[in-house]
């Protein structure tokens, strides 16, 4: 499907110029709007608010973590709550029992999610699509009950979890803890989203597109599929887990709880919103689980569940490609409509 | 040795509502190809109708019955209102609408029902043999040894069993042959989703029922039908034994594990068995054609 | 001063008229009109069953609302589902703090919900006001002066039975089936500590198990094998109906202790098989409203007019409305005593300063007492044994403050 699309999307002439701007520039012109807006939102928005933003960040990173691997590479997870525990827990666990500094935890984290992913790939690697979503349906059940497992509770803090206290903003910075914390997060999320850019547009990402599509085809190509969706599986976790570091420290606090087979399936939704194997997509994507739920819940306390899926059901039948079928409806149309314009003239 | 056998009849009872389970799985896994992660929310809102009938004076029985017609109707109507529109859809489309059925319906249940658990009648004796096993447990194993045997006939001796079988396996060749394919994959629909409710009323009267009853069941009933083979009703059902067996096994003898990460004990079934022999135990392996 | 004006002014004063200008102090959240109280519940997730707290709490608002409000405000009460997802929690607290401006949180649900905005909300001063959890650590006003629990706590309940066993008991051989949770350790913590050091040599077995599994009948069969002639069941009622009927199953006759988390004759001893719970010993601070023996009892009686009356969608069985009522009363009681300041500092000062508070379906003799060193609102129980019907309470009320 999305290959499909994208093919559409990319053939249009890269040249061909609309207001003066060719597709790539206007891509850039959003790219500039959309990070000047996020700079900018916290000061316009209460503490609250901005606790809100930063909440739907980390949730993006976490999608787009779970894009690369299921929009891009095909392998399918309903596990992702696992990894991101894990980068949850190992910031809560290196700050507060052995007095790391909080933002080195952050990349520790990531390696961990990355070894952790990596590692499950192997499995993974033997299951596909329908039993790859089973075996990682199986690992975000059991998650809570590993993590409050009695011989790890010293580590763990078992079921009481661990309570953090982040950091104010270093050297007199004029923000508050709410703002800086944001501020961190939305570098991150900027990095990390240029990263995934940068890797689906390079030799390695039309690999792992390639064995999405194809993979016999992409094995006879000379492409080695287990290293890559290994490594896929690595890459998609370590995005995952340092998401979840980011939440241990804004949340301020991990327990088994936090960690069920529902932020899973939050996941899931978010990339499927957002739409599979589009890489802005994921803020999308994030900004629905989280506000989304609320919306249902303010319409009515008891029915929330009920609307949340009939909200679910209707993304998949009216906009089965999310947000970003959306998008690119819209770019069409107003490519038509210019278009329509110019032979006028 | 006490202990052991106890262990293992106890491991029998509650394989056998991992079986009942598991036949539902393999049911519309044969029909559709796919796993449903609504099957038991959609098993748990079909014990509620039946609770409900009996509740309103009907008896056991009857209400019995009238729930596994309802149910079946309504697998049907599920199939093609929700998912008929998304036949073509990527799987991924799948997974995201059956996780919209299973919060609508957990929700629902909450909603019309309430969350308190309720007690559901057995239509067993009480009691059990020696303490062994319940009647009720006995009786449950026996029902689903039934649905089992049905099962085989329905496949192997009726007209329709042999379409839906075709149907499943090879859907073109089987259009050619006149064979209705939508309405085949409708029939698994209502068929699982009666044999869903089945289980979850024999299920109910030991776990009692609440709206999130099925969860954790379901899990198992996934390990079992994969253990078991997915394609092989016998096998699921087999599968569940073994799972029940197993996990109260390992639970009572490995000390690191203990009761603690029983759940955990499936996740590793599942991904093992996938791992070693992905066509399960019992079932046939499967040759795709490129 | 007039020594008569001086008494005007004191019975203007007396009569509180609802009318009269109210020259109060506020914090955020409070008006001449209105008190806003903010709430955190389970109305979705594995544990919505709790929600039954939240809507009744909500309807007796309704009620309180209705008759004039307290000192004539009205209470604006704001609950939200968290899902019993620590992280939501915490957003949703933060929503009610710093966006809604709630003067406090009351009755949020759960533990590791609680402990997610324990931190937070003393940090903000704002209370956390009768937190809906039995964990101990709710009562600790030197370090967590804004935070107060209001039920009796596991960890007391699982001492009372511990002294019940070391005086009747003294050669029980004793069996324990938890839940793998917070809630199920405090109970396990609290036995050990009241069997002292006899608890090695007492406890012979232990068995948890997860809210996600099937059935328990496993560990009730390895609890079983041990030997033990005493069981000590902390389950929630789901499981414990499920423990009561397996251990019948099994003809097991140990003593059997049940925690009052799962005590409620509708919704677990009669499901479970009255037959098979006879003797069974439990405790109680609430009178079960399924219990034949309240029928005719004054405080039953305006409970379950109430219930009819004002929240008839609530279940008359379920000991979560018996909760929910006598936890909103307990509040109304505070913000009575509060009178015109309605300053956060002041609603803490006045849920530490209840004074021997006796509501309609708390047990006979049971208070509540509360002082600034003294945040466990309820600490008192008594214990009862299931006679197939009814539970015959026995024994004194039982003070059971932590330390003791």
């Amino acid at each position: 499907m999305t290959a499909e699309t994208q093919v559409t999307a990319q053939s249009v002439d890269p040249e061909r110029r609309i207001a003066g701007l060719t597709s790539g520039g206007w891509r850039c012109a959003a790219t500039a709007i959309a990070i000047l807006v996020a700079v900018v939102l916290p000061w316009t928005l209460g503490s609250f608010q901005t606790f809100q933003i930063t909440l739907v960040l980390f949730y993006a990173i976490a999608i787009l973590g779970l894009n690369i691997l299921t929009g891009f590479n095909g392998q399918f997870s309903l596990g992702h709550s696992a990894f991101f525990a894990i980068g949850a827990y190992t910031t809560a666990i290196l700050v507060e029992r052995y007095g790391v500094s909080t933002y080195l935890t952050i990349p520790v984290a990531g390696g961990l999610g990355f070894a952790a992913g990596f590692l499950f790939g192997f499995p993974a690697l033997r299951l596909s699509g329908l039993y790859l979503a089973l075996a990682t349906f199986a690992l975000s059940v059991a998650t809570p009950q590993l993590l409050k497992y009695n011989h790890f509770e010293d580590f763990t803090g078992g079921v009481q979890g661990i309570n953090l206290l982040k950091d104010s903003a270093p050297f007199d910075l004029p923000f508050s803890v709410d703002q800086w914390w944001y501020y961190v997060t939305l570098a991150i999320t900027l990095f990390a989203f240029w990263m995934a850019r940068n890797l689906i547009n390079s030799r390695t990402g039309r690999a792992i597109m390639a064995i999405r599509d194809n993979p016999i085809a992409a094995a006879t190509m000379g492409v080695n599929t287990a290293l890559y969706k290994t490594l896929t599986f690595g890459v998609s976790a370590l995005l995952t887990a340092v998401a979840g570091a980011l939440s241990a420290i804004v949340v301020e606090y991990v327990a088994p709880d936090s960690f069920t087979f529902v932020l899973s399936v939050y996941f899931l939704i978010g990339l499927v919103i957002g739409g599979v194997g589009w890489i802005p997509g994921a803020v999308i994507g994030g900004a629905f689980v989280l506000y989304v739920p609320n919306l249902a819940e303010g319409i009515s306390t008891g029915l929330a569940g009920v609307l949340f899926g009939v909200i679910i059901l209707l993304v998949i039948y009216l906009m089965p490609s999310g947000a970003a079928g959306l998008v690119r409806l819209g770019i069409t149309h107003l490519r038509r409509r210019l278009d329509r314009d110019n032979n006028k003239a | 040795m006490e202990l052991f056998l106890h262990q293992i009849f106890s491991g029998l009872a509650t394989g056998a509502i991992y079986a009942a389970v598991a036949l539902a799985v393999v049911m519309i896994f044969l029909a559709i190809d796919h796993f449903n992660f609504a099957q038991g929310e959609m098993a748990m809102f079909s014990t509620f109708i039946c609770w409900a009938l009996i509740d309103a004076g009907l008896p056991y029985w009857v209400a019995f019955v009238l729930t596994i017609g309802i149910s079946f109707a309504g697998g049907i109507a599920i199939e093609r209102i929700l998912f008929r529109p998304l036949h073509a859809a990527p799987v991924l489309s799948h997974i995201i609408a059956f996780l919209g059925l299973f919060f609508i319906l957990n929700n629902g249940a909450g909603w019309i029902w309430d969350f308190t658990i309720k007690p559901m009648a057995s239509p067993f004796p009480e009691g059990s043999i020696s303490g062994l096993i319940g009647y009720h447990e006995i009786g449950m194993i026996g029902i689903v040894l039934i649905m089992l045997a049905l099962l085989y006939l329905f496949f192997r001796y009726t007209s329709v069993g042999l379409a839906m079988r075709a149907a499943a396996q090879n859907p073109e060749s089987a259009k050619l042959c006149g064979i209705s394919v939508g309405w085949m994959i409708a029939l698994g629909w209502g068929m699982a989703s009666a044999i869903g409710a089945v289980g979850g009323i024999l299920i109910a009267p030991v776990v009692f029922l609440e709206p999130n009853m099925m969860l954790g069941i379901l899990l198992y009933g996934f390990a079992a039908a994969i253990v078991g083979g997915i394609t092989n009703p016998a096998g699921a059902v087999a599968g569940g034994f073994m799972v029940g067996v197993l996990e109260n096994l390992v639970g009572t003898y490995i000390p690191f594990v203990g009761s603690e990460l029983k759940l955990t004990v499936a996740l590793v079934l599942i991904i093992s068995v996938l791992m070693v022999k992905p066509s399960g135990l019992f079932g046939r392996t499967t040759v795709t054609r490129v | 001063m007039n020594r008569r004006l001086a008494l005007a002014v004191l019975t203007i004063a007396g009569l509180s008229l609802p009318a009269a200008a109210m020259a109060g102090t506020y914090d955020t959240g409070a008006t001449d009109t209105e008190i806003k109280i903010g709430n955190t519940n389970p109305y979705s997730g594995p544990a919505s069953a709790y929600g039954q707290i939240g809507k009744t709490i909500a309807a007796y608002f309704n009620t309180v609302n209705a008759a004039g409000g307290i000192n004539g405000r009205k209470i604006d009460f704001v609950s939200l589902d968290d899902g019993y997802s620590p992280p939501k929690t915490k957003e949703q607290f933060r929503k009610l703090v710093e966006s809604d401006k709630v003067l406090f949180v009351f009755q949020s649900l759960g533990t590791p919900t609680n402990s997610a905005v324990h931190a937070y909300m003393n940090r903000e001063k704002v209370p956390q006001l009768f937190v809906a959890t039995g964990a101990t650590k709710w009562g600790d006003p030197d370090n967590f002066p804004w935070t107060m629990g209001w039920q009796p706590n596991y960890q007391t309940e699982g001492r009372i039975y511990a002294n019940y066993i070391k005086q009747n008991l003294p050669n029980a051989k004793i069996a324990i089936l938890y839940q793998n949770d917070d809630y199920g350790k405090d109970y396990v913590q609290g036995m050990k500590d009241g069997l002292g050091s006899l608890a090695g040599k007492m406890i012979v077995a232990e068995e948890s198990y997860e809210t996600t599994e099937p059935t328990i009948a496993s560990q009730i069969i390895k609890l079983k094998a041990s030997g033990a002639d005493v069981l000590f069941n902390v389950t929630t009622p789901k499981f414990a109906a499920q423990a009561i009927r397996k251990v019948a199953e099994l003809e097991w006759k140990p003593t059997h202790f049940l925690n009052n988390v799962s005590n409620s004759v509708g919704s677990v001893m009669n499901p479970a098989g009255a037959e098979n719970g006879i003797g069974i010993i439990s405790s109680f601070y609430t009178k079960d409203p399924t219990d034949p023996q309240w029928q005719s009892d004054a405080g039953y009686k305006t409970w379950s007019d109430w219930m009819d009356k004002h929240h008839p969608d609530g279940d008359k069985k379920s000991s979560f409305t018996v909760y929910g009522y006598t936890v909103a009363q307990t509040l109304v009681q505070a913000l009575k005593q509060c009178g015109d300041e309605l300053t956060r500092a002041n609603v803490m000062k006045q849920a530490a300063s209840l004074k021997n508070v006796e509501l309609d379906m708390l047990l006979p003799g049971i208070k509540i007492n509360t002082g600034p060193k003294d945040f466990y609102p309820i600490e008192q129980m008594q214990l009862g044994k299931f006679n197939g019907t009814s539970w015959e309470l026995f024994g004194p009320v039982i003070n059971g403050e932590v330390g003791s």
